[in-house]
């Protein structure tokens, strides 16, 4: 217990609440983008997420994803938190309580299953959405989980690097969110009626709490209050601005105007973007990197999507997905020791094998969650049926299935 | 001339415009309404009370139109918004005395397309 | 009695309101409502994606008048929302049966003023 450090376990539990209060912002992010008569049931995807994904981490998921295992998952000895307690854990985290580490992770294990939504928004029965989500948790996300962060995990044996989620967060939702609408199918009459956000005060609302909540997600990967929270804060900070303006003047170039929604849109991205690299790159890095999402983001959104036609509602694998490799395969161009001595020269600083194992990784999780999350999909499907009747469908999810709407139309 | 006010299902109103389109029925008014009809209304549940019989959203259009235009709009809306259950709409019928352009001033058949 | 509708610009309201007290006229509804005509829409972008939007926002007056107050309700609808443009709105007027005041129960011309 002499080992706990108060300065760092202060940080990550502050960096908890943080990030913690992503899923809500997050709420909001995509609850401001579907119709009035859906909104409710994005807010309550991500509030039931809070809840039963938390119950699900302490109860297994945290065992499966980073007791010691095999390379692939994590073993069972860490079941409803046995020998998680207040003395460190040094393979994870030397100077902070084992457990603020576990609630630490509780918050991504909770966030990640919350992005997907954006893909699949407006159309799933609410029953299928939770089983969905604790099969995807205990099957993708705590195996992958593993594989990245857990000791023994092979991909962490490998050399990877992503220091706060890239992979495991971002690509991973962002890949299961495209399968889900491939599997899924698109809105009723996506194609010719316009399905307008009903309330963008609420998208930009949304995204300042996860700019906020970012800084939690970022710097409080560092595990501690020092050095390299710092750095992980101020290239996240930086990555969000520069991707936030480059969509904007993008959007001013392309249609004439520049937008509130591209603006926050890019920020989204530019964090996402960072996020596996925060730790390992200097500022300029992510100046470039932030640059570059909004540019690769922009072009997934707006020109491959409707050209191919899939309807991922919310952008998931839009913003999540490419922003989660573009930042995955930066992380292997500018990740440099001169940051992060515990970390890897990328390819500008001479190691080109770095940009290779980043490629890997990435390859190995597009595959992984894209087949588990397809398997997953067929069963829940076979079970209750993924999509709500046709009916309910044009009624709305808020009255269909949760019995309630937002908006009153008197008083 | 006359005006046709329709109360509706919301989610048939891009079906209905579709086919006041098809029949070049261009000038629509569109607002929400609450109403009641043989429907009784839906139940709404907050923290476990059940509010029973809440007024339904319905869409009310208001379309104005020449005497030879009331079958065809009629027929439209009717292909647009009917489902064959409770609660599909109204239709009404009203004389209409005058039409009148803000923009050019002009009055009556002319002033109404 | 008659019943004057108008659908007009939203940001023309407070100029046909003062016209309209100018001439005597204090009695109105106003709604919001969107609506098509001859203004053929305009484009939305979201996320580089350029949605359609043919439904406009528009301010529906609906007006209550005796017979010698119809002229007077046109034109200071007209001088209040009269641009030019296309997509100054229109002026409908109806017959209206009867009227009632439901504080006093008195009917007809006493009641509408």
């Amino acid at each position: 217990m002499e080992m706990i450090n108060a300065g760092d376990t202060a940080w990550v539990l502050a960096s908890s609440a943080l990030v913690m209060l992503m899923t809500p912002g997050l709420a909001f992010f995509y609850g401001g983008m579907v119709r009035r008569k859906n909104v409710l049931g994005i807010l309550m995807q991500c509030f039931i997420i809070l809840c039963a994904v938390s119950l699900q981490w302490v109860l297994f998921g945290y065992s499966l994803s980073f007791a010691p295992g095999n390379p692939l998952v994590g073993g069972l000895q860490w079941l409803g938190l046995s020998g998680v307690g207040q003395a460190p854990n040094p393979d994870y985290a030397a100077t902070i309580p084992h457990l603020a580490f576990m609630i630490f992770q509780a918050m991504f294990a909770v966030i990640t299953p919350a992005l997907i939504i954006g893909a699949f928004a407006e159309r799933v029965k609410f029953s299928a959405f939770l089983i969905f989500t604790l099969l995807w948790a205990t099957f993708v996300y705590d195996p992958l989980c593993h594989m990245v962060w857990g000791v023994g995990g092979w991909l962490r044996s490998l050399g990877a690097l992503d220091f706060a989620g890239g992979t495991v967060v971002h690509i991973n939702a962002g890949v299961a969110g495209l399968v889900a609408t491939l599997v899924i199918g698109k809105r009723r009459g996506y194609e010719n009626t316009p399905t307008p956000l009903h309330n963008l005060p609420f998208v930009v609302l949304g995204a300042a709490l996860l700019w906020f909540g970012w800084f939690g997600f970022n710097a409080g990967s560092a595990l501690g209050a020092g050095a390299l929270a710092a750095q992980a804060f101020v290239t996240t900070h930086i990555a969000a601005a520069a991707a936030g303006l480059s969509w904007a003047l993008l959007e001013w170039n392309v249609n004439g105007r520049p937008t509130i929604f591209g603006t926050v849109t890019g920020v989204v991205a530019g964090l996402v973007a960072i996020t596996p690299a925060a730790g390992f790159v200097a500022v300029p890095s992510a100046i470039i990197i932030g640059i570059l999402v909004s540019v690769f983001c922009f072009y997934a959104v707006s020109v491959v999507k409707p050209k191919l036609g899939y309807d991922d509602s919310l952008d998931a694998f839009g913003v999540h997905g490419i922003g989660g490799i573009w930042g995955a395969l930066a992380t292997g161009l500018f990740a440099t020791k001169s940051v992060n001595a515990a970390g890897a020269d990328g390819f500008f600083y001479g190691n080109p094998q770095q940009f290779v194992n980043q490629f890997i990784a990435v390859g190995v999780t597009v595959v992984f969650t894209a087949v588990v999350t397809f398997v997953i999909l067929k069963v829940v499907d076979a079970l209750v049926g993924l999509r709500v009747k046709e009916e309910d469908e044009e009624i709305g999810l808020d009255l269909t299935q949760h019995q309630e709407v937002a908006y009153t139309v008197l008083e | 001339m006359k005006i046709v006010i329709a109360i509706i299902q919301p989610h048939k109103l891009e079906a209905v415009k579709k086919e006041l389109y098809k029949v070049e029925v261009n000038l629509i008014t569109v607002s929400p309404v609450l109403g009641h009809g043989k429907q009784k209304g839906v139940n709404e549940v907050y923290r476990g009370v059940k509010e029973v019989g809440n007024f339904l959203r319905k869409v009310r259009l208001e379309i104005a139109v020449n005497d030879n235009f009331v079958e065809p709009t009629i027929k439209a809306i009717v292909k647009g918004a009917k489902t064959g259950k409770i609660g599909d709409g109204k239709i009404f019928v009203y004389p209409l005395e005058r039409c009148i352009r803000i923009r050019t001033e002009e009055e009556g058949s002319a002033a109404i397309g | 009695m008659k019943l004057v509708i108008a659908m007009i610009q939203p940001h023309k309201l407070p100029d046909v309101k003062k016209a309209l007290f100018d001439a005597g006229i204090h009695k109105m509804t106003v709604t919001n409502v969107v609506g098509c005509g001859q203004q053929k829409g305009y484009s939305e972008t979201y996320r580089g994606v350029v949605h359609n939007v043919n439904l406009l926002k528009k301010v529906r007056l609906e007006i209550g008048v005796n017979e010698e107050f119809v002229k007077p309700t046109i034109q200071a609808i007209i001088k209040g929302a009269k641009t030019g443009k296309i997509g100054d709105g229109k002026i409908f007027v109806m017959e209206l049966a009867r009227c009632i005041r439901v504080r006093t129960e008195e009917e007809g011309n006493d009641a509408i003023g």
